[in-house]
């Protein structure tokens, strides 16, 4: 019997285990993928918003510049990069500036603290890669970015480490009042017993809601298509470039990212399924063609990868944060669209608020331990370092990524560590290993060869995401097959 | 801190070229350095034959060509170490010794002062990514180099049912690689109304084995969530644009990717050696020497070749040159750019050192078919060559040879222009 079980291990999730293990609670936390954020926190803008776009008095407003103040400890304690790079919301004439003066006064209202209208001349004395056709811009120096996954990845490592445990794999599809608590059966068929619930499931968190009673809550998928760049063109800006924002979202960013990359998109196109990550040529045509509107000089031969991301829409266009109407128990999230990630610190400790308001016992635990060391990054360290990690463990010395100098050990790392990986990909999002310009050409059958070796299993068992997604089909008729360790 | 004369990056073909042509021209104090686990490079599973024809006069499976090199630098001593990545090189402009700073499990992080630095990187393959093919991301998606790894080297199928995207040479050989390990290829969809491979490729690879090759067509997505179940593709017009109407629905688990190949320049970048944009290398004179002196390029790092054999040959003249920097036997008397024009999308070497004391040999590609075409090289208004060719195409390297004697007292730039009677189509 757990004390919280909380459903989906997406950002918000993981800091919400997270943030339970300060108190000597039990937790569990139940994801139906294989993997940590998969869902809207795998693939988003990646952006810690300053919070002066969001209706004032709503959770969204509210939130976001509370998380936006909580990112920089959240990200410090987990050795997370996060990087306040600032904001510019741009404007091309007066209708656009028009709406800066609305986004000065909201933000004013909101607590966004250091907001400043620029002139077009003093944008591009800032950055220099901006249109000559900006006229004025909203300056917003809160403004960051981090890495998502790499957030998600950290929070849940340290729920981890702290106590909680990560069931993958386990997608809710029943739950049943058991004494004071609920017993909640996956697809699978196993059975978690929890006191009490939190309902953090994202995209599905209307599905999850439903289980529950709470038919009154809707999540709408909207896409939003991206193409990423090599690090070649990460200087193109330095900051975070809006454009004005419009019903459909805030237009297409061009950004940064902590890695060194520079980031286009997302288109916003309300869709059906929450499970189409396909990208279209028309999207990705938009995004190009909008990217250009902001920076002219943007270079499209140097898209590296192109994906596609779902925000999780509510009908109420808000953050809903509640008790269940229906359920004793059982904490509601849902509609965690944009700004969600720059939201989720503040969200976590709200929502440990009020499950102590529920009757959830907030007793201090001595032990818990907010920091969570990086596991050794060998592309960011000097060359002494390099020197010493080597000796100490040589299997840092076998760069098997080369586009991104990501080594054996640290691959091997991230397949033992908690959360541990499984897949090719949950080893790419916790090394960069296949992130780079070749995109895994060189280094996917090393990759596969290491998972075999580490999981002890088959290389045709090796799964590019879990589920049915297996990199091989079968041994060659000449060999037999011997993956055996070699290059 | 190791003192040498000279640092070779790369042990393949390019490399063990360079290495070999060196030593036999006076270098002793040397290092080829290799990240994979044996000499080599990309030839080692390329399993199949045809390498060597014009180098030995007879058809080798790559390893075996791969050998006869290894095998001379092995017989001269050439010192080389495997498993070690180069993560930077770096020239000091006081000095002009160049800092190399390697990597490996058994020796940890190892520096090298060298006077000079042959690089031989090789290249990579364009990814989907970069392709930026629209669709799904499913297990099932390859480079045909990956692929081939996979089943000649690790002796697994990364596929049964197959669709190959680009008629490179890599994409036709994994065509029939593929088939004949069991697997059916559906098709070899290639952008353009021609092929960028090399036609006994064509003809030994697809047409041997009735394997449709579709040319002017591209897949305009694929499907499928966890393994790839498809991909459509469509015909395209003159401009590249898919035809809309010409959709055709493909169904298969793996898509193969020969799209071209970049060579890898991130090193020659971060020791701030000008690239050409064209084909993506360094910009060399005659002897492969770059900008920076002391830093040479041969191989596929400084422009992608068709057959081993040139990039062997370039290697060699990399090599000696190298052996002649060292011993400050290369000539200094300035430099004049060469470019290429009409039809001719890029030559190699970019720059003619003087003054030229041997036969200028060129390399260069076209960027469409051409038949009866005549190759001018002029300085100016004045023509030092002219030669007539019945065809050229873009997936074959040309050469153009210009004698010595006609290299005399030039200035300004040389041109190298393709025409046709009546102009280029």
């Amino acid at each position: 019997m757990y004390d919280v079980a909380v459903i989906g291990a997406g950002v918000v999730g993981s800091l919400i285990a997270r943030e339970l293990c300060r108190y000597r609670l039990r937790v569990v936390m139940l994801e139906k993928a294989d993997d940590v954020a998969m869902g809207t926190s795998k693939a988003n803008s990646a952006i810690v918003h300053a919070g002066f776009d969001a209706p004032v008095g709503s959770n969204k407003a509210l939130f976001n510049v509370r998380g936006n103040q909580l990112m920089e400890e959240t990200a410090a304690q987990l050795e997370v990069p996060f990087k306040r790079n600032g904001s510019l919301v741009l404007a091309f004439g007066p209708e656009d500036e028009a709406q800066l003066k609305e986004l000065l006064e909201r933000g004013i209202q909101n607590g966004v603290p250091g907001l400043k209208i620029l002139t077009g001349g003093e944008v591009r004395e800032l950055e220099p890669a901006v249109s000559e056709k900006v006229t004025a811009a909203l300056l917003a120096p809160t403004g960051g970015i981090v890495c998502p996954y790499e957030l998600t990845i950290a929070a849940c490592g340290n729920a981890m480490d702290n106590g909680a445990a990560l069931k993958t794999g386990f997608e809710v599809k029943k739950a049943d009042q058991s004494g004071e608590g609920w017993q909640l059966t996956a697809a699978s068929g196993e059975t978690v017993a929890a006191r009490f619930v939190v309902n953090a499931a994202g995209l599905f968190s209307d599905q999850v809601a439903a289980l529950f009673g709470d038919d009154d809550i809707h999540v709408s998928p909207r896409q939003g298509e991206y193409m990423l760049l090599d690090k070649t063109q990460g200087k193109t800006v330095s900051r975070t470039l809006f454009q004005t924002p419009s019903a459909m979202g805030k237009g297409i960013l061009v950004t940064p990212t902590v890695d060194g990359n520079l980031l286009l998109g997302p288109t916003s196109v309300d869709v059906d399924s929450k499970e189409d990550l396909s990208t279209t040529k028309d999207g990705l045509d938009t995004v190009a063609a909008m990217a250009a509107k902001s920076v002219p000089s943007v270079s499209l031969r140097s898209v590296i990868t192109s994906f596609t991301g779902l925000r999780a829409c509510s009908d109420i266009h808000d953050f809903i944060l509640r008790p269940s109407k229906k359920s004793p128990h059982v904490l509601q999230l849902s509609g965690i669209e944009s700004p969600g990630l720059s939201a989720a610190p503040a969200l976590a400790k709200e929502a440990v608020r009020l499950l102590g308001e529920m009757g959830c016992p907030l007793e201090d635990n001595p032990n818990f331990d907010p920091h969570r060391a990086h596991p050794p990054k060998f592309a960011a360290l000097n060359n002494e370092e390099r020197a010493a990690l080597i000796a100490k463990d040589p299997r840092y010395g076998r760069i098997v990524c080369r586009c991104e100098t990501v080594t054996e050990g640290e691959i091997v790392q991230a397949i033992h560590r908690n959360p541990p990986a499984r897949s090719l990909d949950a080893v790419k999002r916790r090394t960069r290993t296949g992130m780079g310009r070749c995109q895994g050409g060189f280094c996917t059958p090393v990759a596969v060869e290491l998972l075999a070796r580490e999981l002890g299993i088959p290389p045709e068992e090796v799964t590019k995401a879990g589920g049915a997604s297996r990199l091989l089909t079968g041994k060659t008729k000449s060999t037999g097959g011997k993956l055996d360790g070699t290059a | 801190m190791e003192q040498l004369d000279l640092v070779i990056i790369g042990g393949g073909p390019a490399g063990l070229a360079a290495a070999v042509s060196a030593w036999d021209n006076g270098v002793r104090s040397m290092v080829i350095l290799d990240r994979e686990a044996k000499l080599g490079g990309i030839l080692e599973q390329c399993i199949h034959n045809g390498f060597g024809i014009h180098r030995f006069g007879e058809e080798l499976t790559g390893p075996e060509y791969a050998a006869r090199y290894i095998a001379e630098a092995e017989k001269r001593g050439i010192p080389y170490r495997l498993n070690s990545m180069v993560l930077d090189l770096k020239t000091d402009p006081a000095t002009g010794l160049k800092q190399v700073t390697a990597v490996s499990s058994s020796d940890g992080l190892m520096e090298f002062s060298a006077k000079a630095v042959v690089l031989a990187m090789g290249c990579r393959e364009r990814s989907r990514g970069a392709l930026n093919i629209p669709g799904t991301r499913p297990a099932g998606i390859y480079t045909a180099g990956a692929a081939q790894k996979f089943v000649n080297i690790k002796g697994y199928m990364p596929g049964t049912r197959v669709v190959i995207l680009g008629s490179g040479d890599i994409g036709l050989i994994m065509a029939r690689r593929m088939t004949l390990e069991g697997a059916k290829v559906e098709a070899v969809c290639e952008l353009m109304p021609y092929s960028g491979g090399l036609n006994r490729n064509i003809v030994q690879c697809l047409e041997d084995f009735n394997i449709p090759l579709k040319l002017s067509h591209t897949i305009t997505a694929i499907h499928g969530r966890e393994r790839v179940t498809g991909v459509t593709i469509a015909q395209v017009d003159d401009a590249r644009r898919p035809i809309p109407g010409t959709e055709q629905e493909i169904a298969c688990d793996t898509v193969l990717l020969s799209c071209g190949l970049i060579p890898e320049n991130e090193l020659s970048l971060s020791a701030n050696i000008p690239l050409d944009p064209v084909t993506g290398g360094a910009v060399t004179d005659q002897y492969r020497q770059t900008a920076v002196p002391g830093v040479f390029a041969c191989g596929n790092v400084l422009h992608v070749h068709d057959l081993v054999d040139f990039v062997s040959e370039e290697s060699a003249l990399a090599g000696k040159s190298a052996a002649d920097y060292l011993q400050g036997r290369l000539p200094d008397g300035g430099t004049l750019d060469i470019k290429g024009a009409g039809g001719v999308r890029y030559v190699v070497p970019q720059k003619l050192r003087l003054p030229a004391s041997e036969d200028l040999r060129l390399y260069f590609r076209v960027g469409a078919i051409y038949d009866k075409v005549t190759l001018t090289l002029s300085c100016g208004e004045k023509a030092l060559a002219v030669k007539k060719r019945p065809k050229v195409v873009p997936g074959e390297m040309e050469t153009f040879i210009v004698k010595k004697e006609t290299l005399g007292n030039l200035s300004g730039s040389l041109t190298l222009t393709l025409s046709q009677e009546g102009g280029i189509a």
